[in-house]
């Protein structure tokens, strides 16, 4: 693994999401609650909605486009839609938010 | 014998001292310093000291005839000034000292902000003794009041000490909730509930500007203009480690001295103990792990094998009767679910944090009894998968029931107003059940509670319920979503009648299943507390729709259309050459929309903060196009140019919608006002449309064009535009405090009938009433989005937190 500081806690809206663009395109950032983030595929597998701008509720979110519910956990879609999104490795330190570089590059999406 | 030099006489150098002596008492000959004039106490109980439960002579560990007994040397009230690590000495304000092993238990400080006014007298932090009768003395006063800055452990014990002392107390707290270390949300707001009940104001959000006062400490002000007079300032925001004399004795530091397993610093014979050290990056608070050090630097003095290890923590706040606990890591990290469990009449509220079977971490508010049992499960990593489903209950209930969908309702109090239009109590339902109205009817005939709008029908059938238990068969009515067991108009009802005015107080009181709802309840939540409560609710944009959020709608490929206001339809030359500028410059596509405006589509996310700042440029605001709220009001040309025109319908038009711009309604509200009964602007399939004839205004409401389509019905005739505006804005503001999020006015009115929204608009006191509601609420809400979000700080929040692509290439 290869940590790299990609922002503070505070960036991100509680209950709320940014991005961050990598080689495998488009990661959101999720914080579920003050000091609770997870790193997600931005893209729903659905009609492709854009799922950092989701309602989070939980340890889940929403897809704005056609309310897909995701467990950030797991990445699996929830209740009777099928499907899944990418989770990648994610960690807070001193408040800073540390994403993990080698799962993001081409290198490990190849 | 070897000599040993301890500096600072804390809690985890007193414990050192006791397992040396235990130990082996010839070891070492001893030295101890301390900078306050006295040896070890107990720190952790200067609260009941403050509050005078205890005196300070109970929370002595160790006094004089301790030290005497055991041969320790003690130099207190003495600084030490310097330390020579080369020679082996140490050097204090009265000579120096020759060491064979040195501990630095040193401590920490309180950390102090450093605001204007800070260093006034008056101002204390909350470590020693000298603070504790600082704060005693000013609570002598009668009438006296304090300022606690922080809502942390510390703090709040303060505060609650001072109460108990008589101090009228307000504590500060920068952070959405108190001790947001140690505890959630949710637990943070009962913990604040409680907090008030004793008399402590609790101002969450609070930012400190400055400390002012003749001489002394006598108001502090806060960054939102607050002024807050006081006796005496006491700050507890946090401590950091004291390591000044170890750094500049040349002993290697990070934030702390750093230490190894076996408590040793890098510099040989130099050792150290609790709040002062740093060990693998941790820095440490709570006295349970100091104690453990303690416990390994004995060992290693006397040169035996141990090593110290972190270990889970729990927490609890000293504060008698405010049950609280916390333990584990209850909020880090993915690969986590909840175990929520609610208990509103009780106010009790417990989150359990599961992960691969394992329990880690554990908050619970309330009752606290299993705290204990759920921390030896986190400590010991016991798998829980077999007793999952009735974890939370505890030890002693394995195999309980669910929780009661009814005890939001049964925890309600008799006073609690049930039914608004007739003011209705539970009491009074509840005296009419015991009379004898067992069933809806009844209640209606004798109370007349349900009987007017019909909203708490629900509320009416569950205090029946309650009341009569099985005797009474509860209809099933939609609850909101799985979150509750209640309906949307349930949770309108209760939000008014138990004054619920933050989304933690509803997911509280009214028993909610979730951390924090879900994704149909939190925006219907949101609406309905900003709704009732516009002064005292913030609008929280993380519980809205996406479009609601960014100001602008989104499209299938997650670009934004974004759409300025025309008000009443007319626009300008000049209007229209910023709308093609900015089309062109942002690459939009142009379409004319049916509400008479001009929808810019295609435009990415990043680019909306400077497309807004260019249509704000030129005059033109948001067009909520994309709201719950309302959207336009369409209208003809009227009497000004048309022959047929009987009044002026775009006049009237331009002052409703300058009127109702920028309020939020349960769903989208369009207007439209036609000059004369030809009706161009088609008003007749609108929320509200006025129709223009010789003598006046005829206001129909609840029309729809949608997926229903229905003409409006009339609501009143009336003579002048002045009236035409007051029974419409009264029109909406009912609208706004009944209905069900969602609902369109024309499905709202079905349900509560048109004859019951005559009647209440007919009352000219009632009618007036609503209108200065709705002015209340826009002084809040009728601001322009786009020019708040286009301002840099805010338009940051639109482009990617990083990107790594870049870094990449380089």
């Amino acid at each position: 693994m290869s940590w790299i500081d990609i922002g503070h806690i505070d960036d991100v809206p509680l209950r709320g999401a940014r991005l961050v663009r990598t080689e495998v395109g488009c990661v959101a950032i999720f914080r579920t609650d003050t000091a609770e983030v997870f790193a997600a595929s931005n893209t729903c597998p659905h009609k492709q909605g854009p799922l950092s701008e989701g309602i989070v509720h939980g340890q889940k979110v929403t897809c704005p486009l056609h309310n897909w519910v995701f467990d950030l956990n797991t990445g699996e879609a929830q209740g009777a839609d099928e499907g899944r999104i990418d989770t990648y490795p994610v960690r807070l330190e001193d408040g800073r938010i540390l994403l993990d570089g080698a799962a993001v590059s081409r290198r490990s999406a190849a | 014998m070897q000599k040993l030099v301890v500096i600072g006489a804390g809690m985890a150098s007193g414990r050192l001292l006791e397992h040396l002596l235990d130990a082996d008492p010839g070891a070492f000959e001893i030295t101890l310093f301390n900078a306050e004039p006295r040896g070890n106490y107990n720190r952790i109980m200067l609260s009941p000291v403050l509050s005078g439960e205890k005196s300070f002579a109970e929370i002595v560990t160790h006094d004089d005839d301790w030290y005497g007994a055991n041969k320790v040397t003690c130099r207190f009230g003495e600084k030490v000034l310097s330390v020579d690590t080369a020679r082996k000495v140490v050097v204090g304000e009265k000579g120096e000292v020759a060491y064979d092993k040195l501990v630095f238990g040193t401590g920490s400080s309180a950390f102090i902000i450093p605001c204007p006014g800070h260093d006034l007298p008056g101002v204390v932090a909350f470590r020693d003794l000298e603070d504790t009768t600082a704060m005693t003395e000013a609570a002598g006063k009668p009438g006296s009041k304090a300022v606690v800055i922080g809502g942390g452990l510390l703090g709040l014990e303060a505060a609650a000490a001072l109460r108990l002392r008589g101090m009228e107390v307000t504590v500060l707290h920068i952070a959405s909730h108190l001790m947001e270390r140690q505890l959630d949300p949710a637990a943070g707001y009962l913990l604040k509930k409680d907090l008030e009940r004793r008399g402590i104001t609790v101002l969450l959000e609070a930012s400190t500007k400055e400390i002012v006062g003749n001489g002394k400490a006598e108001q502090v002000n806060l960054a939102d203009g607050t002024e807050l007079p006081c006796d005496i300032v006491c700050m507890a925001v946090g401590i950091r480690p004291a390591v000044k004399l170890a750094q500049d004795s040349g002993i290697a530091c990070g934030r702390a001295i750093k230490v190894d397993a076996q408590m040793r610093t890098e510099t040989p014979d130099v050792f150290a103990v609790g709040e002062c050290v740093e060990y693998e990056g941790n820095l440490f608070g709570l006295v349970a792990p100091l104690y453990d050090q303690a416990k390994v630097l004995a060992k290693t003095l006397l040169g035996e094998e141990e090593t110290f290890a972190m270990r889970e923590l729990s927490t609890k706040l000293k504060v008698t009767g405010c049950d609280l606990f916390s333990a584990g890591d209850f909020d880090d990290g993915p690969g986590r679910e909840d175990i929520v469990y609610r208990d509103p009449a009780r106010g009790i509220y417990k989150r359990l944090v599961i992960e691969q079977d394992k329990l880690v971490g554990a908050v619970m508010y309330g009752d606290t009894a299993d705290g204990n049992w759920f921390f030896g499960l986190i400590k010991d990593g016991t798998d829980i998968s077999e007793m999952r489903e009735t974890l939370i209950f505890g030890p002693s209930y394995q195999g309980g029931a669910s929780a009661d969908p009814l005890s939001a309702v049964a925890a309600l109090p008799p006073e609690a107003e049930i039914c608004g239009c007739n003011g209705v109590c539970k009491g009074d339902i509840v005296a009419a059940i015991e009379g004898g109205a067992t069933d809806l009817g009844a209640i209606k005939a004798t109370t007349k509670a349900s009987a007017s709008c019909g909203t708490c029908t629900g509320l009416v059938e569950q205090v029946l319920s309650v009341t009569l238990g099985d005797e009474f068969v509860l209809p099933t009515a939609q609850p909101v979503c799985g979150c509750t067991e209640l309906t949307h108009e349930d949770v309108r009802r209760l939000i008014k009648a138990q004054e619920l005015k933050s989304q933690e107080a509803v997911w509280q009181e009214l028993g909610w299943k979730t951390r924090n709802g879900c994704h149909v309840c939190r925006p219907a939540v949101n609406f309905y507390l900003l709704a009732d409560w516009p002064l005292d609710y913030t609008d929280d944009p993380q519980s809205r729709f996406v479009n609601e959020r960014n100001h602008a709608n989104i499209q299938k490929d997650g670009t934004y259309s974004v759409m300025p206001r025309m008000w009443g339809g007319m626009t300008t030359p000049q209007e229209l050459i910023a709308i093609a500028q900015a089309a062109e410059k942002y690459g939009a596509t142009v379409k004319v929309t049916g509400g008479q405006r001009i929808d810019l589509l295609g435009v990415k996310k990043e680019d909306l903060p400077a497309i807004w700042h260019d249509l704000n440029e030129a005059g033109m605001v948001s067009g909520h196009a994309y709201t719950k709220g309302l959207r336009t009001v369409k209208t003809c040309v009227g009497s000004d140019w048309c022959r047929f025109g009987t009044q002026d319908s775009t006049g009237l038009g331009i002052k409703l919608e300058k009127k109702l711009w920028g309020s939020w309604t349960p769903h989208k509200v369009k207007l439209g006002v036609s000059g004369c009964p030809r009706n161009c602007a088609e008003a007749t399939c609108k929320d509200v449309g006025i129709i223009c004839v010789d003598s006046g205004y005829q206001i129909g409401v609840a029309g729809a064009a949608g997926m229903d389509v229905k003409e409006t019905e009339r609501l009143v005739d009336v003579p002048t535009e002045e009236a035409a505006i007051e029974w419409t804005t009264a029109f909406v503001q009912l609208y706004r405090e009944h209905a069900k999020y969602l609902d369109r006015p024309y499905k709202w009115v079905a349900k509560v009938g048109l004859d019951w929204v005559k009647e209440v608009l007919s009352d000219e006191t009632e009618r007036r009433a609503l209108v200065e509601r709705f002015d209340v609420s826009q002084s809040v809400y009728q601001t322009d989005p786009w020019a708040e979000r286009a301002e840099p700080e805010a338009a940051r929040r639109f482009q990617p937190l990083a990107d790594l692509t870049l870094k990449a290439a380089e």
